[in-house]
């Protein structure tokens, strides 16, 4: 069976899914943070498999640039992260009650 | 300058350049002078500076837009019009105000550091990309250095919970929309082979209405979006965020933040998507709604004035979001309008948040403003005037922003629409002035009321610029109308 972009765009929606189920249901940040890394990842296959498609390289430089902004952005959260447990002495999503409407 | 980097590339950079060159040399000059309290006072005087050096490159793109000229630089990646030149004003405007209101505020909550001035300039560089970029991987760039900056603004409070808290739920939903809307951007390059918006917006009228992938690039872009400009149901992360950050920063993320990122989806619907508006224009009255609804509603029953506003800007995105819904030349401009008179009214009842901040008191519940008229008459009758604003009440600049979006609704037939958006603003004026009486009260004073307020030289020339503007828009609208009216022409 030839692999065709199609089963790329299954995989990677799959992941999207996967990461959105993770952001929405885990308790702990620090798996929410790699659910997050899981929805760019996606984005990555869909840019690379994209890329492959037309014969050109636009996609993945793309795939560079969302590379290294999850980094960044992975770099941050854990630095807060890190300033937060510090403060309260938890990771977990659900103990972190203070602001509340 | 090269074939990859013409002059034409670099007038347009400039500003970008700019704020990017005295964003770097703060972090630089911070650690060269030293931590001492005297000295980092020229830290905002360095900011200021570039926030002047990058007003005087817009003011050049302004002149040779007026001009005639074709501002584009890098194959069509930024584009410079009317539209990104106001959006770029909003920004340098609101930049400014902030470095004047931070030194004190920052000096009162014991984090005064020199990266906050650094921040401050780079998150401004990566809205001048939102508001410009008309290139996908410009816009996702642009994207994550503003939201980059604002997670670790939001959490500059290191030592104090409540902003821990903030940041790291700020930066948990922020990380997730930006990757839905990273998502949407792969589907887009996808279906058009091009991360070019123009390119895009070719493609996708080619693909027609009813193509499965048009569809679901559509729906994962506008989740990101929706997300970004907090409009509800994907509002969540805003009352935590504006709480719990420093007020400072809570005026920059509501008013500069949420301006970069509807010029990012006024760029989006009105371009790769235009010709989708039948798909769009449904789920986008439906999110308006709901965002008049639950921003209201829940606005009712806070106590704290941060979060209140927070609620209450997510019911002035609806309002914004039915400008576009109109769709038509008024609806534009009102949108235009509505987002230059928030960006007054909402930084100057902010500005007296900072304010009401000295020694030990927080000043952020709506007890604290009691009897601000009696002991503080000036801070409590500009209060007045933005609240009025907010609430929409002429003469102020407020009531010109939904006048248009209404007369906008009412042109293009949808008077259902504009009934139920008027009838809001009636509940909107309830939990105004629930601040104004608590203001204007005489009883209970709250404690700490002989504490002088933290009204430093910048607060209150902040306060004076925000105020005046307010209500000379409000009285004298022509100018402002037409500056924005010309601005979407071009």
């Amino acid at each position: 069976m030839q692999i065709g972009t199609g089963h790329y765009l299954v995989l990677s929606t799959a992941l999207l899914l996967i990461g959105t189920l993770g952001v929405l249901t885990r308790r702990n940040i620090v798996i929410i943070l790699m659910s997050i890394e899981l929805i760019l990842n996606a984005v990555n296959l869909n840019l690379i498999a994209f890329s492959r498609h037309y014969g050109h390289v636009t996609g993945q430089i793309f795939a560079i640039f969302v590379i290294t902004a999850a980094v960044a952005e992975a770099a941050v959260g854990l630095g807060i992260l890190i300033a937060l447990f510090r403060n309260k002495g938890t990771v977990l999503a659900d103990e972190i009650d203070l602001l509340k409407w | 300058m090269s074939e990859y980097y013409t002059s034409a590339d670099h007038f347009v950079l400039l500003p970008a350049i700019m704020l990017a060159l005295f964003g770097c040399a703060i972090l630089l000059f911070e650690f060269l002078i030293g931590a001492g309290a005297k000295q980092r006072r020229w830290l905002v005087v360095l900011g200021l500076a570039g926030l002047a050096f990058t007003g005087r490159a817009l003011w050049m793109q302004q002149a040779a837009l007026n001009a005639g000229a074709q501002l584009s630089a890098f194959k069509g990646a930024l584009l410079v019009d009317g539209f990104s030149l106001l959006f770029n004003w909003i920004f340098l405007f609101t930049s400014a105000i902030v470095l004047l209101i931070s030194y004190k505020y920052l000096e009162i909550e014991n984090e005064n550091h020199g990266e906050y001035y650094g921040l401050v300039l780079l998150a401004q560089c990566g809205m001048f990309f939102l508001a410009c970029g008309n290139d996908l991987v410009t816009i996702f760039i642009g994207l994550e250095l503003m939201a980059l900056g604002f997670y670790i603004m939001v959490g500059f409070l290191r030592n104090e919970r409540r902003s821990n808290e903030a940041a790291m739920k700020y930066l948990l939903l922020g990380a997730f929309s930006s990757g839905f809307l990273a998502f949407g951007f792969s589907l887009l390059y996808g279906l058009s082979g091009s991360t070019n918006l123009r390119d895009i917006a070719v493609a996708i009228s080619q693909r027609g209405a009813g193509d499965p992938l048009t569809f679901l690039a559509l729906a994962t872009t506008s989740v990101g979006l929706f997300f970004k400009i907090s409009a509800a149901p994907f509002h969540m992360w805003a009352p935590d965020a504006y709480e719990g950050a420093p007020t400072t920063v809570t005026a920059y993320l509501s008013v500069g933040s949420k301006a970069a990122s509807f010029a990012l989806l006024l760029r989006v619907f009105l371009g790769p998507f235009g010709d989708l508006r039948a798909m769009w224009q449904p789920l986008l009255i439906a999110v308006a709604l709901l965002s008049l609804l639950v921003g209201n509603l829940a606005a009712i029953s806070q106590t704290n004035v941060k979060r209140l506003l927070a609620y209450s800007g997510v019911s002035h995105a609806g309002y914004m979001m039915l400008g576009l819904v109109a769709g038509n030349q008024t609806g534009l401009q009102g949108v235009a309008v509505y987002i230059l008179v928030y960006t007054f009214m909402n930084l100057g009842a902010l500005l007296v948040i900072v304010a009401m901040r000295r020694e030990n008191i927080l000043g952020e519940d709506i007890d604290d403003l009691a009897g601000l008229m009696h002991h503080h008459p000036v801070y409590a009758i500009f209060m007045l005037v933005f609240l009025l604003s907010l609430a929409g009440i002429p003469p102020t600049a407020g009531f010109l922003g939904k006048y248009y979006i209404f007369l906008a609704l009412i042109e293009t037939g949808h008077y259902i629409l504009a009934v139920v958006a008027a009838l809001y603003v009636a509940v909107a004026v309830y939990y105004y002035f629930r601040i104004v009486r608590s203001m204007f009260s005489r009883e209970e004073a709250p404690a700490g009321v002989g504490i002088p307020l933290a009204g430093s030289l910048g607060v209150r020339v902040a306060l004076a610029v925000t105020g005046a503007l307010t209500l000379i828009i409000g009285i004298y609208p022509e100018p402002f109308l037409r500056f924005a009216g010309e601005s979407l022409m071009k």
